[in-house]
């Protein structure tokens, strides 16, 4: 009993490293498990795997991408014709990304999202440091970037432009 | 041979659904015609990148519509096989682009009321609507944001923009009461706790559009007289004509993919 029930473990665990090793195809240092998008993986009785995933921003055109990317990086780990399903419900949200993803994101040169609770304002001012020096004086150049998750900032003390993570 | 339109059965939560997915794939379609167009590259970027968002919203709505029908519908279907008159969108995102004060006006007078109106619909008792409203409403507040900043500077900005801001101000405003609007097929889901009143909401939508045409120095029309008709297939010449260019592939070539 002890054996079946460490080997379904362990198969499970091997389904979810090969679903959770995929990355986002614009941020490739982010995995999906990173980024909060990964939310369930499940190995049925009979061994087929049933992923859920959940959508970031409602237009992105990553996910498309990536649940082809997970259905074959199964395929890859021994389980074919995995199913993935997209669930909406709880809605997803940047405070669901990983202490370990905000910390590879702001080493790749984008500053990781504020906390959703600093969004609501208006015309509020948000402050994002520099992810490439550190510093907090720096300013908003466009509030759409070139993905939908991101905008473009510009640090005023090492003058360096860089992209930002928006919160959602 | 064109592809027929299909039929829909709209029953209350289908056709509520189709609304707002209508509105979300025009308003998103229209923006979407500034691509490589507007005025500068930032906002060539913030308007597609606006489209793009409402265009999300648009397909899970509609991949919700086509699971309540539970026919042979799906998203795709109900974006490119519907008519003219099966469309249930408001009359306001259907007015063509016009100049860069035209379209942030727009964008201003549904990004207000597409904040508050997501906002309220996170605590829909249907699920699948309070988690599409949960991602919707955070977009929209970003969304009404920049369209605010774009008011205040154009109208506070040379006599020019000023001019065409408020030129914009007054063709728009009798195309802002249809969102308030509320049939009998809705009475019955807003009592049930399944959509919003908008009418609660006007209140707060008319102090967010004052203060931000406050400030750009401009002015909201006297006139209350407000023109419907969207939200039951009776649309203004303009949307045949979106309509033939977002469905010409799908009609000529009936289920092309690519």
């Amino acid at each position: 009993m002890v054996a079946a029930a460490t080997s379904d473990h362990d198969l499970w665990q091997r389904a979810w490293d090969a679903a959770a090793s995929v990355t986002d195809p614009e941020i490739p240092v982010l995995t999906i498990a990173d980024l909060g998008v990964l939310r369930e993986v499940v190995v049925r009785s009979d061994g087929a795997v049933d992923v859920a995933v959940t959508p970031t921003y409602s237009g992105c055109p990553a996910m498309s991408a990536i649940a082809f990317d997970v259905a074959v990086a199964l395929e890859c780990a021994g389980f074919p014709a995995a199913t993935i399903r997209t669930v909406l419900s709880p809605a997803w949200t940047t405070d669901w990304m990983s202490e370990a993803g905000r910390a590879k994101l702001r080493t790749y040169g984008i500053a990781p999202p504020l906390p959703a609770s600093s969004r609501r304002a208006l015309f509020g001012v948000e402050r994002v440091d520099c992810p490439q020096c550190g510093s907090g004086d720096t300013e908003l150049l466009s509030e759409f970037g070139s993905t939908s998750c991101k905008a473009l900032w510009r640090c005023k003390a090492c003058r360096e432009p860089f992209d930002y993570f928006k919160c959602h | 041979m064109a592809t027929p339109s299909i039929t829909v059965t709209e029953t209350p939560l289908v056709l509520y659904t189709l609304r707002r997915a209508d509105d979300a794939l025009i308003l998103g379609h229209r923006l979407s015609e500034w691509c490589g167009h507007a005025p500068m590259l930032e906002q060539d970027m913030a308007l597609s990148n606006i489209a793009l968002d409402l265009i999300g919203q648009a397909r899970a709505l509609y991949a919700y519509a086509a699971e309540v029908e539970g026919k042979d519908n799906n998203e795709d279907k109900l974006a490119y096989l519907r008519d003219v008159r099966q469309y249930r969108n408001l009359l306001l995102v259907e007015r063509p682009n016009g100049d860069f004060a035209q379209t942030m006006v727009r964008q201003l007078f549904y990004s207000a009321f597409a904040d508050l109106y997501w906002r309220g619909m996170t605590r829909s008792i249907d699920a699948t609507l309070a988690a599409i409203a949960a991602k919707s409403e955070k977009e929209s507040a970003y969304h009404l944001r920049h369209a605010g900043e774009w008011i205040i500077r154009l109208g506070d900005g040379t006599d020019e923009s000023h001019a065409r801001a408020q030129g914009a101000i007054d063709d728009l405003w009798a195309f802002t009461g249809e969102m308030f609007c509320v049939d009998d097929a809705e009475r019955g889901l807003i009592d049930a706790g399944v959509a919003v009143d908008p009418l609660m909401l006007m209140p707060e939508w008319l102090v967010t559009v004052t203060d931000v045409v406050r400030e750009a120095t401009l002015v909201l029309p006297e006139n209350d007289w407000m023109q419907q008709g969207g939200r039951d297939g009776r649309h203004s010449e303009h949307l045949g004509h979106l309509l033939s260019e977002l469905q010409y592939m799908q009609r000529s070539f009936p289920g092309a993919s690519w």
